[in-house]
């Protein structure tokens, strides 16, 4: 390929000879640019006579040319052009059209504050709003009106009980043997490794298992409720169920929030005795304890308020991951990267708010002497 | 390769999933430089073929052939050498929603080309100018329209100087001017670059303005019931599927 130019009688003068395939010559086209913008130079002529094969990368350089002398005013003369390569400049010179956007202007620091402030504050108005509409279509579902398929219902329910079982069940084990491994090298110095029993049975009955079922299911069920429902809204069909008068609560959220409700107390059993057969086998398996003496010292430290406390924990994070899922879902922009986002946030929030809930419920217990 | 030479050569295919056959022994090919339509009713495998000839579905039976190489049997390196020249434009238009059109349209040129950052961006407004967009490289698929999503796509499907470009439902969804000017611009890049086109479709408008060869899919037969320039056939429909198709069911 060869592209020679020259300035002759106030013209420009480009000759293409050859195959032009992956051109790319950045310094010639600044060269041929400035030769261009030359006072004196008032035409540009190319002569495309020996040209030979083409791509897309010769004729940037010909629109990135022809474009210059259009707005600099100078003529321009096609020799020997292929009609193929005049009807594709000719084509990308066609429409002209400069599209207008909103102009973004810098906000000071205080307007940045109140923007926030106003962002927040609307936040919280669309979370009471969505709570709002989940109570009443609770209630709705308590007077049997709710419009709520009992297939959907235990679809959910299968989602979130048996199909979990493994998840928690694994994880409540290593938490189990965690525990027991780590209250172990402190017990030791005592010789007190016995109570790795107690240590174990409390931790996980009070608020370990709940507290791991609750991630668990945070990772695994709010994050598809997120994915599932922000799915529907960028297919739109939440917009059908809302024109077909359907209440979006009743039908999406209902079956969803009551099956994880009902299954969270049930996984934290699970999780529960999980983690006391995980700490077993660190106490048994490796501190040398009988296991008459494990099991003893375990039922010595069960007690029905710490098991009750993590049932009833598993019943709020039940209610906070369905609905940190299922807001998030409703509320999805609609696109694919919307989705992705929806799920972050019904995750990252449910887990912020399960702590919340947990501060809350530890210190109105405590008050309580619970 | 000249124009009027076989480019894709389709050799007795069988589509199936499973035990489904969804079309059987199809024998078509598509030279340089066509207009190909490939029509039929809803569900009769249109989209499907498609998928076959762009390597998204392996073949059942039978062989695709591009530019000589068969490439329902090629190698991976041979298959993407083959995709390489090849552009798709998705019924929706495909684009990544968190990119804006220049970042969509770059994309192939960063991944299979070595050319400067400068070319690049020259030639991803070179594209965005081709299909009526220019100016528009810093917008994101989610501030435009549908009919402008489908011309963003296109000008990331010819974002390579593809020798073939595949058109999935190209008018879906448009209204009839931008249906028309997609058409058009179908028509220009045949004609400026002499570009192979294959198009699914059953808008007849379209049929008619751009095909210039085609292949009418009977679900019926699970097959091919008639071949060639959709004009000829409304003249000379083959049989009544076709008739009732090509005039919209008119009696």
């Amino acid at each position: 390929m060869k592209l020679d130019f020259s300035v002759v009688d106030k013209a420009l003068q480009l000759s293409l000879e050859g195959d032009f395939i992956g051109y790319d010559d950045p310094e010639l086209l600044h060269k041929l640019q400035e030769a261009l913008l030359r006072a004196d130079v008032k035409t540009l002529s190319i002569d495309a006579k020996n040209l030979q094969k083409w791509d897309s990368t010769l004729v940037v350089i010909l629109f990135e040319l022809i474009k210059l002398a259009g707005e600099k005013k100078k003529d321009v003369r096609q020799l020997n052009w292929p009609q193929n390569l005049s009807k594709l400049l000719n084509l990308a010179f066609s429409v002209d059209r400069k599209p207008e956007r909103p102009k973004q202007t810098d906000e000071g620091f205080l307007e940045e504050v109140g923007s926030f402030t106003l962002d927040v504050w609307a936040s919280i108005q669309k979370g009471m709003n969505f709570i709002g509409q989940v109570l009443r279509s609770l209630g709705r579902l308590v007077g049997g009106q709710a419009v709520m398929r009992r297939v959907d219902w235990l679809f959910a329910l299968e989602d979130c009980s048996y199909k979990a079982v493994g998840i928690v069940s694994l994880i409540s084990f290593m938490v189990g043997l965690i525990l027991a491994f780590v209250g172990a090298i402190q017990l030791k110095n005592f010789g007190a490794q016995i109570y790795v029993a107690s240590l174990v049975a409390i931790g996980m009955t009070r608020i370990m298992g709940a507290i791991m079922v609750g991630v668990v299911m945070a990772g695994r069920t709010g994050a598809s409720y997120a994915a599932t429902i922000g799915t529907m809204q960028v297919n739109e069909e939440i917009d059908a169920l809302k024109t077909m008068g359907i209440p979006v609560t009743d039908f999406l959220v209902l079956p969803r929030i009551t099956a994880l409700t009902l299954t969270m107390p049930l996984l934290v059993i699970l999780a529960d005795f999980m983690g006391v057969i995980g700490g077993a086998s660190v106490g048994i398996g490796m501190l040398g304890i009988s296991p008459e003496e494990y099991w003893n010292y375990t039922l010595k430290a069960l007690d029905m308020d710490n098991f009750l406390v993590g049932l009833f924990h598993g019943l709020v994070f039940g209610i906070i991951i369905s609905i940190c899922g299922c807001y998030f879902g409703i509320y999805c922009g609609r696109n694919a990267d919307s989705v992705g986002k929806a799920t972050t946030q019904a995750v990252v929030s449910a887990i912020v708010w399960m702590i919340i809930a947990t501060g809350i419920i530890t210190w109105i217990f405590e008050v309580l002497g619970i | 390769m000249n124009k009027g030479e076989a480019q894709i050569i389709v050799k007795n295919l069988t589509i199936a999933y499973g035990d489904f056959v969804l079309l059987k022994n199809l024998d078509f090919t598509i030279n340089k430089g066509d207009i190909f339509i490939i029509m039929g009713g809803s569900g009769c495998g249109k989209s499907s073929l498609l998928r076959v000839l762009t390597g998204l579905v392996p073949t059942a039976k039978g062989k695709v052939i591009i530019d000589g190489v068969n490439f329902s049997d090629a190698s991976h390196a041979q298959a993407d050498e083959i995709m390489r020249r090849c552009g798709i434009l998705y019924q929706s238009g495909a684009l990544f929603s968190s990119m804006t059109l220049a970042e969509n349209i770059a994309l192939p040129l960063q991944q299979y080309t070595n050319y400067s950052a400068k070319l690049i961006n020259e030639l991803v407004e070179l594209k965005l100018a081709l299909v009526g967009l220019a100016g528009f490289g810093d917008f994101y698929p989610s501030e435009i329209s549908g009919g402008m999503k489908k011309r963003a796509g296109l000008a990331r499907a010819l974002a390579l100087d593809p020798e073939i470009v595949y058109f999935d439902e190209p008018s879906a969804g448009l209204d009839p001017i931008s249906s028309r000017l997609l058409d058009d611009l179908i028509l220009d890049i045949n004609q400026s670059l002499g570009t192979t086109i294959v198009v699914v479709t059953h808008e007849l408008a379209s049929i008619f303005d751009i095909g210039n060869n085609s292949i009418f899919l009977d679900g019926d037969i699970k097959g091919i019931s008639a071949k060639g320039d959709p004009k000829e056939l409304l003249k000379n429909p083959p049989n009544e599927n076709v008739l009732k198709f090509l005039t919209r069911g008119a009696k």
